[in-house]
């Protein structure tokens, strides 16, 4: 047995041992430097198995050594190695960046406790990817959204807590709706295990059960996803959670739910109920739409620099959603290149904001002004990544803007009302980045009582490694793309 | 026979009843403390979903007995899958719990309109 | 130096250039002067020693990725694009020296980004000229929009950030909403976006549909500001007046245009187009827009607005030459944006210099000013006949093209236009020449003699410029002959 076989395992083994373990490290930056490493090491396994998984194979890992259905199984396939990737390196380059962010806005003695509950949020997050188990992926969603509650409630903003007594409340509704969800599929065929489940449904008479398993699954996983109407929680956790939480959560947090939601409606529903596919499509596509236009148009009116990012993300999940709405290989691959593309952009912009947020207090856009000519750095970098949110080519963002006006086109004769959407909106991305950059560039400073420099070389160089990365993978995105491509042909079941 | 057919499902019943009594309060409740309360109680109703699909007619619980042969026994899993559930549910309502302890600390109540108002 | 890493140097030395001025900045103006002047001079002989190559029938390209399969971001130098980045190239040296001149003599701030933007954009152009595919093309066309954003917005007060955003709002939104969709259908249409003579749609799309997707792609370049996508320019006239003579005459403009003519010539094909009647709408919108902005420059009373709308005017001479669809008129579009270049850039120095010696913009106070500055009137007076077309100017030579294959295509629409518009022309520049060199000078105004010596030079050097390319035009028609005889 050699060590690519022990990987899967050890995804999530690496982060989960090692939080009790930072708990005990008390002496300051000590317990930053535990959990980078952790961390880091999480990122090296996930690129192990991404470059094992790209050479064609999907690892299997059975766990206690009990064979799948009967026991519970780990897989990495394509689409969750691409998932792992973004995962673990969002967490990763936010760690690594966060030491003097967090050092402003965590009390120094929680802080092992803050980097605890970061690794076990970052645990429940890879647990999820990994599992191939209904129930299994229940528990670790669980392990990452109580972790994420702690984090978002960790910092000095007393705002945050309103706000994450929402997120917790909707939360929890939506992981009980899953729950429920999967309780009546395993009633109906007797298996946890996501592969057997989807062969089994074909044997199912009475298919009622499954499809209100299907409705309560997509409801809740929408919940957890911040699928537009269901977003109300996302824009204010975010907004009052610590900056470096916000880094780590917006870049894959909702991505991770919506991996979940992609792998049960178009895979485990997909193959074997006739009319889900419709009935999948025709619920994602309008909240999909409308997501994208309400959210990027009240984006455009925001007047606070981070929920104005947030409320960006809900349109950027409508994208995400409307790609997979096509159940077509084109969508899918566009929507799980947008996963990856979207969390480049925006991880970016929000450690650019952290950069803006450890000398700034107040991030309304009208205290922002003069900020560029005092941190020239910072501004360059959330330029960059704000050009690749809007879909610039020669950005990541235009890689997944192509794909999804491509996939639009081919879906049939309504796809020029969809291109028409998804330049609209971009073109509302431009006003709301642009509202960005003239505050900073360009309004009257504000007077501050002391000089402000550029943020920590820690913190600005991890920013602007996260910005080029925007820009390499836009120019050279093989990587992304060879594996959003396998996860679009397993998803749909087809030869690549 | 219709009627005492929907009636033999009674445990779905009560499931959902229960689930939609914890949503309702949940919803309409303005008090944190009660809308966790609601939280609790719309868990609880899957608890009974979980354990209603195991029980098998005439079954007991499995084990295996020396001699005894033919047992009929009720499914094992769905009840340890709800044990963890039950677990989860917990340590949601303790870190619930523990964020209204904090908002009644830096906002002095737990009512969601006050709070709404101090900001 | 091969052609092929030619192609990448002269991209990437503006932008090198424009890190070194970043940090040159910092010690002092004259070193940071000084590099903007030896990059445009090193950017001249990287791009111009391309140019035997051209003239000898070579094509260079090379191809820096593939993004997906088929979409790839590629150069290719042919003759439109190779002119096109020579006149850049060229012009941003001479504009370097104007912009020394005009920058310290109105202690403007933040120098060192205007010259830092100046080199981006100039990169951009660069990637402009040399694409080999309608996404490079794309991909540089943005670049220029946002490098030249901070250049329009320089003065940073509340008015000029309204224009700058009137300025970026059309050019971005044109080029998402319209232009990257035109090139996703030529992809899906064509299976490939690069740029082939004779064209790549030809047999691949029929009927109304090919009109459709030229006025995509016509209105989507908004750079060529044609009517009514034009507000742009006369709102980007706020920004300082090098800005205006390099970009708003001759960079991003002709970026416009020539892309126009690029698609027309290696996407459509001209004779595909010419036998498709869906497509007849441009010249017809072209020669509305020349007169509609005769007419409105007429009543300007702002210099710098007045060129602006002469400037629409003679962009959309470019577009309908190109529209016209004879070898002949081909030619003559090239030409005219060589011919324009020189002319207006002359005129915008001229006006740049006038503000920097006496702050006067208006028309009215140009009274009696070619007296105590007779070396700039006198350029502006080249410049301004240039725009008309009166031999012995560079305009005369366009416009003999242009008509030339007006005629060829019996096309009375386009020969009538330029006429009516020669006579507006006229109508607008000659009032102000004979205000400047015939009447006398309102009593009381501020003493002031020429402006500093580096503008000025700069402007006589654009005004020979217009004179000589009366003469010495032989090797540009040769080298732009080429994309003709590969038509016919």
């Amino acid at each position: 047995m050699n060590l690519t076989d022990q990987l899967p395992a050890l995804q999530v083994v690496v982060p989960m041992l090692s939080a009790p373990l930072i708990v005990l490290l008390q002496p300051r930056g000590l317990a930053w430097a535990g959990a980078t490493a952790a961390g880091l090491v999480s990122f090296a396994i996930a690129v192990a198995l991404a470059s094992a998984v790209l050479g064609g194979e999907t690892l299997t890992y059975s766990m206690g050594g009990w064979p799948a259905p009967y026991g519970i199984a780990l897989e990495v396939d394509a689409f969750s190695a691409l998932l792992l990737l973004i995962v673990t390196g969002a967490g990763a380059a936010a760690l690594l960046a966060a030491r003097p962010s967090v050092d402003k806005q965590i009390e120094l003695g929680l802080q092992p406790l803050f980097y605890a509950a970061w690794l076990l949020g970052l645990t429940g997050l890879v647990g999820i990817v990994v599992s191939a188990d209904a129930f299994n992926i229940f528990v670790f969603m669980e392990i990452s959204s109580l972790a994420s509650y702690i984090l978002i409630a960790g910092g000095p903003d007393r705002r945050a807590l309103p706000a994450v007594f929402k997120y917790l409340i909707m939360g929890t509704i939506g992981a009980t709706f899953y729950l429920i969800g999967v309780g009546l599929i395993y009633m109906m065929t007797g298996t946890l295990n996501l592969a057997d489940m989807e062969a089994r449904i074909g044997d199912v008479v009475a298919l009622n059960p499954i499809l209100v398993a299907a409705g309560f699954i997509t409801i809740g996983l929408a919940l957890k996803a911040a699928v537009f109407p269901l977003h109300v929680w996302l824009p204010n956790a975010y907004t009052h959670s610590p900056h470096m939480v916000t880094v780590f959560l917006a870049a894959c947090a909702t991505k991770v739910a919506l991996y979940v939601l992609i792998r049960f409606d178009t895979s485990v529903f997909q193959a074997k109920l006739d009319t889900h596919e419709m009935q999948f499509a025709l619920f994602a596509m309008p909240l999909a739409i409308l997501g994208i236009l309400v959210a990027s148009a009240v984006a455009m009116f925001e007047g606070h620099l981070k929920r104005l990012l947030a409320t960006s993300s809900v349109a950027q999940i409508g994208y995400i959603l409307l790609g997979a709405s096509f159940v077509s290989h084109a969508g899918l691959t566009a929507g799980v290149m947008h996963m990856f593309n979207h969390a480049l952009a925006k991880g970016g912009l929000f450690l650019a904001v952290a950069c803006i947020g450890y000398h700034y207090r107040d991030l309304r856009l009208s205290q922002l002004g003069g900020v560029a000519a005092r941190m020239p750095w910072t501004c360059g970098a959330l330029l960059l990544c704000g050009l690749s949110l809007i879909g610039i080519p020669g950005t990541a963002g235009f890689i997944s803007k192509w794909l999804l006006i491509t996939a639009a086109l081919e879906s049939g004769p309504w796809g020029w009302t969809l291109v028409a959407v998804i330049l609209v909106s971009s073109l509302m991305a431009v006003v709301y980045i642009w509202r960005i950059v003239e505050a900073l560039y360009f309004q009257a400073p504000v007077e501050s009582d002391t000089p402000v420099s550029e943020a920590p070389l820690q913190l600005l160089l991890v920013t602007w490694g996260v910005a080029l990365l925007n820009v390499v993978f836009g120019l050279f995105p093989a990587i992304p793309l060879a594996l959003a491509n396998a996860s679009a042909s397993l998803l749909t079941g087809g030869a690549p | 026979m219709k009627l005492l057919e929907l009636l033999g499902y009674y445990n779905y019943w009560v499931f959902a009843i229960v689930l939609m009594v914890g949503l309702y309060a949940v919803i309409s409740k303005a008090n944190l403390i009660k809308k966790l309360i609601g939280l609790s109680i719309f868990q609880s109703a899957v608890f009974l979903l979980y354990i209603t699909m195991d029980k098998v007619e005439g079954g007991t619980a499995p084990i295996i007995q020396a001699g005894v042969e033919d047992q009929i026994f009720s499914n094992p899993l769905p009840q340890v899958l709800i044990l963890t559930a039950i677990v989860v549910g917990v340590s949601t309502l303790a870190l619930g719990l523990a964020i209204v302890v904090r908002i009644k600390e830096s906002y002095g109540t737990i009512e969601e309109y006050e709070i709404l108002d101090a900001d | 130096m091969s052609p092929e890493t030619a192609i990448l140097v002269a991209i990437s030395l503006p932008l090198a250039g424009a890190l070194a001025i970043a940090l040159s900045g910092r010690i002092h103006p004259n070193l940071r002067e000084g590099v903007t002047l030896a990059t445009a001079a090193a950017l001249i002989w990287v791009v111009w020693g391309l140019l035997p190559t051209l003239m000898a029938g070579g094509r260079p390209a090379v191809e820096v990725s593939q993004i997906m399969p088929g979409l790839t971001i590629a150069f290719r130098v042919e003759p439109l694009g190779m002119l096109f980045a020579a006149l850049a190239s060229g012009l941003w040296l001479i504009n370097s020296i104007y912009s020394i001149g005009y920058m310290r003599g109105n202690a403007e701030k933040n120098q060192t980004r205007f010259y830092v933007c100046f080199a981006l954009s100039l990169a951009a152009t660069m990637g402009v000229a040399f694409s080999g595919n309608l996404l490079t093309l794309f991909l540089f066309y943005e670049l220029l929009t946002l490098s030249t954003y901070p250049l329009v917005a320089h003065k940073g007060d509340e008015a000029t950030v309204r224009s700058a955003r009137v300025y970026l709002g059309i050019l971005l939104s044109t080029s998402i909403g319209l232009f990257l969709p035109a090139i996703i259908w030529t992809y899906m249409v064509a299976g490939t976006g690069d740029f082939v003579l004779g064209g790549i749609l030809s047999g691949k799309l029929a009927g109304p549909e090919v009109g459709l997707l030229l006025g995509l792609f016509v209105y989507g370049i908004g750079k060529a500001a044609v009517m009514p996508a034009h507000r742009w320019l006369p709102a980007a006239m706020v920004a300082p007046t090098p800005v205006s003579a390099l970009l708003h005459a001759v960079a991003v403009v002709k970026t416009g245009v020539f892309a126009i003519t690029k698609i027309i010539v290696y996407i459509f094909g001209v004779d595909f187009l010419f036998a498709t009647p869906s497509s007849g709408w441009l010249l017809y919108v072209a020669a509305f827009t020349i007169i509609v902005a005769s007419l409105v420059a007429l009543r300007q009373t702002n210099i710098k607005r007045l060129l602006a709308y002469s400037t629409i005017a003679q962009l959309s001479y470019v577009v309908m030459a190109a529209a016209i669809l004879k070898p002949l008129a081909e030619v003559g579009a090239a030409i005219h944006m060589v011919a324009h270049a020189f002319g207006k850039i002359t005129l915008f120095f001229a006006a740049g210099a006038i503000y920097v010696a006496s702050k006067k913009t208006e028309i009215y106070q140009l009274r009696g000013i070619g007296r105590r500055m007779p070396w700039t009137m006198a350029a502006f007076t080249i410049g301004a006949l240039s725009m008309i077309g009166v031999p012995p100017t560079a305009g005369f030579v366009s416009k003999w093209y242009i008509l030339a294959g007006a005629f060829e295509a019996e096309n009375l629409v386009a020969v009538f236009t330029i006429i009516a518009s020669t006579v507006l022309n006229a109508a607008y520049f000659l009032p102000i020449l004979y205000m400047a060199w015939f009447e006398r000078e309102e009593p009381g105004g501020k003493e002031h003699g020429e402006a500093p010596f580096a503008a000025v030079l700069a402007l006589c050097i654009t005004a020979l410029l217009t004179l000589g390319f009366f003469l010495f035009n032989g090797p540009v028609i040769e080298l732009e002959s080429q994309v003709v005889r590969g038509l016919t």
